[in-house]
C-alpha cells in the first residue's frame, strides 16, 4: 500500500476537499483546516490501515503530510 | 415597559410523516400515520418490531457532508428541521443580530446510537477504540450546539431534558427568555433518533411498547379500550420564536401568538403518573394563567395521548379537572399515531401540529379510535378531520420522572 495515496483517501473523508488540493508540503492546520480532532482521527485511521501504533508524543511532532507519510513508511520498514 | 410577547414565525420538521409543513399537515389531515416494521436494524427478536420512523430523508439536502459525519442522527435531525425553520420564517441573521438570536433545543435521549457503536468499538478494541468525536456526538446539548454554529445564533443557548416534555418544555423556556429581553429570537423545539436496538430493547423491557407488530398502522390507538401501548417515533421540530414588535418590524409573517407556558412534576413515581393528574392539571392551569385565558376559551387540545392505559386515563382526568363542563364542549385529538412518539421532539411536533390546526381551523383526527375507553369520555375526534374555528389551542407534554408541560398558542 502506497502511504500517501492511502492518507490522501482518509484526507478527503474526513475533510471532503479534492484529492488534487493535497499535497505533499500541505500544513494540517494551516493549508487543510484541519482541527486537533480532525488529526486525532486520522491517525487513529492510519493506525487500524497500517496496523501500527503512533504514540501520543509522536503523533504531536506531525504537522505536515510529508510528515505523517515519512513516519508511517519508517514505522513500515 | 409593556410586557414582551412572542410570536410564532417558523416551522421546520423531519418527521415520519414528512419533511416540510405541507406533506406533514396533508398526512394529518387525510388520517395517514407514519408507523411501520422497523428497518434500522435487525428487530426480529424483539417483542416490538414497530416504529415511525422518518423517511427520505437526505442530510446533505441540509448539511455538508464533511459536518453531518460528526453528528448523531439526533442532532443531524435537529440542524435540518432548524434550517427549514429559519428559512420558513425568511430569517437572515447579520452580524449585529447574532447576539440576540439564542437556540433551544430538548433532547430526551441524545446520542444514543453514537453511544452503542463506540460501546461495541470498546469491547472489541479496548479502550483506543474510541473516537474522539463520541462524547461530542453523544451529548444532548449537541443539537442546541451544532445548530447555534450552523446558524451563527450567539444568543442564549441550551438543551432542557424532561423526557418526553423535553421539546415543549424547551420551547417554554425559550418564550421565558425572550419576555426576560435576553433575545429577540429564539430557534427552539425538540430531537430525537433513538430506534437503536438498546434504546427499543428498553423500552420493550418496560412492557412500555405496543406489541401489535403485524398490524403496525393501527397499533397506536390514543383513548381506545384496545390500546395495548406506544409506538416509537423519531425525528426533530423546530420553531421560530420571536418578539412580536421585532417580527411586525421585519413584515414575518405570523401563525400564532405563543402565548403561555405551564410546568409541573408530579412528585409521586419514576415513570408512573400521579393518579388524579394533579400535576398536569397544575400545568395546563399555569399555562393559561400565564396567557390570561380562561379555560372556556380553549377550543382545542393536541393532548400527550400516548396510547398507554395510565396516561390516556390521567390526561382524561387532569383536563376534566381543569376544564370542567367544557371538557366536553372543546376537541381532543392525539396525533402520536401519525408520528409515534417522538419522545424529546413529540412536544415540539405537537406544537407545530396545534399551529397549523390554529391556522387551518381543522383538527386531525384521532386514529385508530374504535371502541373508548369508558373512563376516556371527552370528544376526541374519532374518524375524520373535524372542522372547527380555532382561536386558542393547548399542547401538553408529561414525561417520565413526572415531568409536566403545557403550551398555549392564540391566533392574532
Amino acid at each position: 500500500m502506497n502511504v500517501f495515496e492511502e492518507l490522501k483517501k482518509i484526507i478527503v473523508e474526513i475533510k471532503d476537499i479534492p484529492e488534487d488540493e493535497i499535497q505533499l508540503e500541505a500544513k494540517f492546520a494551516e493549508d487543510l483546516e484541519a482541527d486537533s480532532l480532525d488529526i486525532v482521527e486520522m491517525l487513529m485511521l492510519l493506525e487500524e490501515k497500517f496496523d501500527i501504533q503512533i504514540p501520543e508524543e509522536e503523533a504531536a511532532k506531525l504537522k505536515t503530510v510529508k510528515n505523517v507519510v515519512d513516519y508511517v513508511e519508517a514505522k513500515l520498514q | 415597559m409593556t410586557a414582551r410577547r412572542v410570536v410564532i414565525t417558523g416551522l421546520g420538521m423531519i418527521s415520519p410523516i414528512g419533511n416540510n409543513k405541507k406533506d406533514f399537515w396533508d398526512n394529518l389531515i387525510e388520517g395517514r400515520g407514519g408507523i411501520g416494521q422497523i428497518d434500522r436494524f435487525d428487530a426480529s427478536d424483539f417483542p416490538t418490531r414497530i416504529a415511525a420512523q422518518v423517511k427520505d430523508f437526505n442530510v446533505q439536502d441540509y448539511i455538508p457532508r464533511k459536518d453531518a459525519r460528526r453528528m448523531d442522527l439526533f442532532v443531524q435531525y435537529a440542524c435540518s428541521a432548524a434550517r427549514i425553520a429559519v428559512e420558513d420564517a425568511g430569517l437572515q441573521l447579520d452580524a449585529a443580530e447574532a447576539p440576540r438570536v439564542g437556540v433551544w433545543i430538548g433532547s430526551g435521549i441524545g446520542g444514543i446510537q453514537t453511544f452503542e457503536e463506540q460501546h461495541a468499538k470498546m469491547l472489541q478494541k479496548g479502550v483506543n477504540g474510541l473516537s474522539p468525536f463520541f462524547i461530542p456526538m453523544m451529548i444532548s446539548n449537541m443539537a442546541a450546539g451544532q445548530v447555534a454554529i450552523m446558524l451563527g445564533a450567539r444568543g442564549p443557548n441550551g438543551c432542557t431534558v424532561t423526557a418526553c416534555a423535553s421539546g415543549s418544555n424547551s420551547i417554554g423556556e425559550a418564550l421565558q427568555l425572550i419576555r426576560l429581553g435576553k433575545a429577540d429570537v429564539m430557534i427552539a423545539g425538540g430531537t430525537e433518533a433513538s430506534i437503536t436496538p438498546v434504546a427499543v430493547g428498553g423500552f420493550c423491557a418496560m412492557k412500555a411498547l405496543s406489541t401489535a407488530n403485524e398490524d403496525p398502522s393501527r397499533a397506536c390507538r390514543p383513548f381506545d379500550i384496545k390500546r395495548d401501548g406506544f409506538v416509537m417515533g423519531e425525528g426533530a421540530a423546530i420553531l421560530v420564536l420571536e418578539e412580536m414588535e421585532h417580527a411586525l418590524r421585519r413584515g414575518a409573517r405570523i401563525y400564532a401568538e405563543l402565548a403561555g407556558y405551564g410546568a409541573s412534576a408530579d412528585a409521586v413515581h419514576m415513570v408512573q403518573p400521579d393518579i388524579e393528574g394533579r400535576g398536569a392539571a397544575l400545568a395546563f392551569s399555569m399555562a393559561l394563567a400565564d396567557a390570561g385565558i380562561k379555560p372556556e376559551e380553549v377550543d382545542y387540545i393536541n393532548a400527550h395521548g400516548t396510547g398507554t392505559e395510565l396516561n390516556d386515563q390521567v390526561e382524561t382526568r387532569a383536563i376534566k379537572s381543569v376544564f370542567a363542563e367544557h371538557s366536553y364542549q372543546m376537541l381532543v385529538s392525539s396525533t402520536k399515531p401519525y408520528t409515534g412518539h417522538m419522545l424529546g421532539a413529540a412536544g415540539a411536533i405537537e406544537l407545530i401540529a396545534s399551529v397549523l390546526s390554529l391556522v387551518n381551523n381543522s383538527v386531525p383526527p384521532t386514529l385508530n379510535l374504535e371502541e373508548p375507553d369508558p373512563l376516556c369520555d371527552l370528544d376526541y375526534v374519532p374518524g375524520k378531520a373535524r372542522q372547527k374555528e380555532l382561536k386558542v389551542v393547548l399542547s401538553d407534554s408529561l414525561g417520565f420522572g413526572g415531568h409536566n408541560a403545557a403550551l398555549v398558542i392564540r391566533k392574532i
